[in-house]
């Protein structure tokens, strides 16, 4: 009976899967230049700042620095390489795996352990992945050098930044470093339209190959520039960030008790626009790996 | 002016004039507010509605403004379940004057000046109005309570009627209409008491953005129950309209009675219990939800029974076959389509809330919360139209619908939104078919199948709407013969006007002093 279901349903998914012309994630990209740099960083001063939708005036105390884009395939496939030779990560069946310490467990329900030992980093040969391993050496899927890395997940963004003496940003960085000291609901301003972000139907160009949800954009794209005819909004947060709403969810730090799971922000190429506002959250497990999620990291002063 | 003063009266004093003036209100702001989400978004809708309108969408109101819509759409479902029950329940002609006409002036105080303050800029006058309504809509609900009280002796059913009742002849109907009336006054207080407390109206969420929150707060325990409950006692009370309609009586009706009773009973402290004993609380609601449902499972054979045996009497068959039983259970889509869209609940929103209750943590959980929050707003979306279509199938047979024009409605009503719902269900339960990056084909074609099916529901509601929009401007149109069975008529003694009552209980067996 079970499998004459799953029958039943795996033929109504095919049906339904072969009404489309789109592509599936993995069609030749379109290459852009957007002139943004992403080993900058940006200074974000100590001060209070509005958090949460609710606008609760909060305090960060002490200055720190962000990255002005979230992490792109080529720096994140530089540090697979340099990882690889120096054994901080390592390959098994799964992929990539790094050593984690570990969570405090509290035996809250729904809470999982998260134990010391290795744990995923990035599953590889999966459809819509952009980095390769040949055996011995990885590279980035030609086209992607400059477009945010994804489906990392939270154990393999914390071991990058962890890597170069970086670390994630917890949740009230991440969203000063979007929202300033202001009430503003996007990184940005008050407004969206779609050229502002790359977000579900926002009629990106890469929504022409693969549909609404479309495929990330090189960082900064969005910086008020012509791109292949393409007009773009300067989308820059009040302190010269890119991308802090759509394009990927973004990892921060924050790890409450009672709970396993992680955080991100952004919203992304995914989404409709009103997860790009800058309180919005979403959680899942560290494990999870998405073509929708990347992550950039901070510095303390 | 005589004519429209007829055509007011008809309007706020027949039970089918004020049905259908709120069916018209909520298909009216269905209409607009439909265009501001989803794929109306995408083609651009949107836009233009906000432009035409003036809307201010402020991106840091959206949760309240969210609210406020849910509030507005449910005091009016809750006031057309009113009018069915102060029109089917016996009671005095005076009560039924006065509770529809406080939930009428509440519904509409609630519905206009909420979604007048939500959409067009913050004036807190129209709050304060939406406020009174939701107050009126609450004092409606005492007064209500009041009319059912079901130990009046001029209520109880003879010892031989064949609705369920006691001993002692208690109508157990009436008591179930009773709990489900209490029930909900005690599940509004359970959220605007603590809603007005803790929040003071400033902190907005919604719910579906809490539920991973480990520890949550009383407000926010409060508020889930409130939201959960309220839906759940407008499809109680559903329930038992849509019996009465279909005559339900006999040993089924009694034994679901009993069921409903003790069912609201036990899911309404359940939820009350949240914010004190939160993990136990769930078990209390699992526990009452089974009478409940299985009080709409007896209903749903009955009703289905009896469409089989009357329509094969119709057609002097005294046993039918197979294929005979069926065309008799589907010669009426609207008697059908009730029981069926009850039936098809549970494929789309008990079953997946079962599933998700039972693979919380090795299947849902591992998804994103945004992932999660698509399945939950799905489920909750889902029911509440399954209640609208059920309300409008009902409607339709009391507006006289019949014929040709009868089975289209109720087919393409059934049709559509059931695909639309098995639409959303796939939809939202796409994380175990398919993966993120192959699931554009799949949302496509579930997006589409859903717009179409809504919008085939939203066209015979339309039709149906224009029929009675013109039908207005016939000086003996429908809406006259309806007027006059209310007793609003010239013509009709004001002692007819009071019989109302005394037809109504003689219409099941009981007596009037």
């Amino acid at each position: 009976m079970m499998k004459k279901t799953i029958l039943i349903l795996a033929m109504f998914m095919l049906i339904l899967t072969a009404c489309s012309s789109y592509e599936t994630a993995d069609a030749e990209v379109t290459v852009y230049d957007t002139g943004v740099n992403p080993d900058d960083w940006a200074l974000i001063p100590a001060g209070e700042f509005f958090m949460g939708l609710n606008a609760h005036e909060t305090m960060l105390d002490y200055d720190y620095e962000i990255m002005v884009t979230t992490v792109t395939n080529a720096q994140f496939t530089a540090y697979f390489n340099d990882a690889l030779t120096d054994g901080a990560i390592e390959m098994d069946d799964s992929g990539v795996v790094v050593y984690y310490a570990g969570d405090e467990f509290h035996a809250h329900k729904h809470e999982e352990r998260i134990d010391a030992g290795n744990w995923p980093v990035y599953p590889l040969d999966a459809l819509g992945y952009r980095i390769e391993f040949d055996g011995n050496y990885f590279s980035t899927v030609a086209g992607y050098e400059n477009h945010p890395v994804t489906s990392v997940t939270w154990f393999g963004a914390n071991a990058y930044c962890e890597y170069y003496d970086f670390r994630l940003p917890t949740e009230a960085e991440w969203e000063k470093a979007a929202r300033g000291v202001d009430q503003r609901a996007y990184a940005w301003g008050d407004e969206i339209e779609t050229n502002y972000a790359n977000y579900y139907a926002s009629h990106d160009p890469s929504e022409a190959v693969y549909g609404r949800q479309g495929d990330t954009t090189p960082v900064g794209f969005y910086n008020g520039e012509t791109h292949a005819g393409y007009e773009t909004f300067n989308a820059v947060s009040p302190y010269g960030l890119y991308d802090m709403g759509g394009n990927v969810w973004q990892w921060t730090d924050s790890v409450y008790k009672g709970e396993h799971y992680r955080y991100l922000r952004g919203g992304s190429k995914g989404t409709y626009e009103y997860n790009l506002r800058v309180w919005t959250r979403n959680s899942v497990t560290p494990t999870h790996s998405s073509i929708s999620v990347g992550f950039r990291c901070v510095r303390d002063q | 002016m005589h004519a429209l003063s007829r055509r007011i009266s008809y309007f706020l004093q027949s039970t089918k004039g004020l049905a259908l003036l709120a069916i018209a209100m909520i298909s009216i702001v269905t209409a607009i507010w439909g265009t501001l989400s989803g794929p109306m978004v995408e083609w651009g809708v949107k836009d233009i509605t906000v432009r035409l309108l003036g809307l201010d969408l402020d991106p840091s109101d959206r949760e309240g403004r969210i609210v406020m819509l849910y509030h507005s759409i449910a005091m009016a479902i809750v006031a057309i379940e009113v009018y069915f029950i102060t029109d089917i329940i016996p009671m005095k002609k005076h009560e039924q004057n006065t509770i529809n006409a406080t939930v009428t002036a509440g519904y509409l105080l609630s519905m206009i000046f909420g979604l007048v303050f939500a959409y067009f800029g913050h004036n807190y006058v129209f709050h304060g109005l939406f406020l009174v309504g939701q107050t009126l809509v609450f004092f409606t609900g005492v007064l209500l309570a009041a009319a059912l009280w079901p130990w009046k002796k001029e209520y109880r059913l003879p010892l031989d009627s064949p609705y369920a009742h006691t001993k002692k002849g208690l109508d157990l109907e009436r008591t179930a209409y009773f709990v489900m009336a209490v029930a909900t006054l005690g599940s509004a207080m359970f959220g605007a008491v603590t809603g007005s407390y803790w929040g003071n109206g400033q902190e907005t969420f919604l719910a579906e953005d809490l539920i991973r929150e480990p520890i949550k707060t009383a407000l926010q325990l409060a508020i889930i129950g409130h939201l959960h409950i309220m839906l759940t006692l407008i499809a109680v009370a559903l329930t038992l309209i849509v019996g009465r309609w279909q005559d339900f009586k006999g040993k089924l009706h009694k034994a679901a009675m009993i069921l409903m009773i003790l069912g609201t009973i036990v899911i309404t402290l359940g939820v009350w219990s949240v914010v004190p004993y939160e993990a136990q609380a769930h078990t209390i609601i699992y526990v009452g939800s089974v009478p409940v449902m299985f009080s709409a499972l007896l209903f749903v054979i009955f009703s289905w029974d009896k469409l089989i045996r009357t329509g094969l009497t119709e057609r002097n068959i005294t046993k039918g076959n197979f294929i005979q039983k069926m065309q008799a259970l589907l010669r009426d889509p609207l008697r059908f389509g009730v029981g069926w869209q009850m039936v098809f609940m549970n494929f789309t929103v008990s079953g997946v809330g079962l599933f998700m209750a039972a693979k919380l943590d090795e299947v849902i959980r591992v998804w994103s919360h945004r992932e999660e929050r698509i399945t939950l707003t799905g489920h909750w979306h889902i029911l509440s139209a399954i209640v609208a279509t059920i309300i409008l199938m009902y409607f339709a047979d009391l507006a006289g619908l019949k014929g040709k024009a009868r089975r289209w409605f109720g087919w393409i009503l059934i049709i559509g939104s059931d695909i639309a719902f098995a639409s959303v269900t796939v939809f939202s339960l796409k994380r175990l078919f398919i993966t993120e990056a192959a699931q554009q084909p799949l949302v496509d074609m579930t997006m589409l199948l859903t717009d179409l099916g809504l919008g085939a529901v939203l066209v015979v509601l339309a039709a149906f709407m224009l029929w009675r929009l013109f039908d207005l401007f016939l000086k003996n149109g429908r809406w006259s013969q309806e007027y006059t069975e209310a007793g609003l008529g010239e013509d009709v003694e004001l002692i007819e006007a009071q019989a109302l009552p005394a037809q109504a209980m003689e219409n099941k067996g009981g007596q009037v002093k």
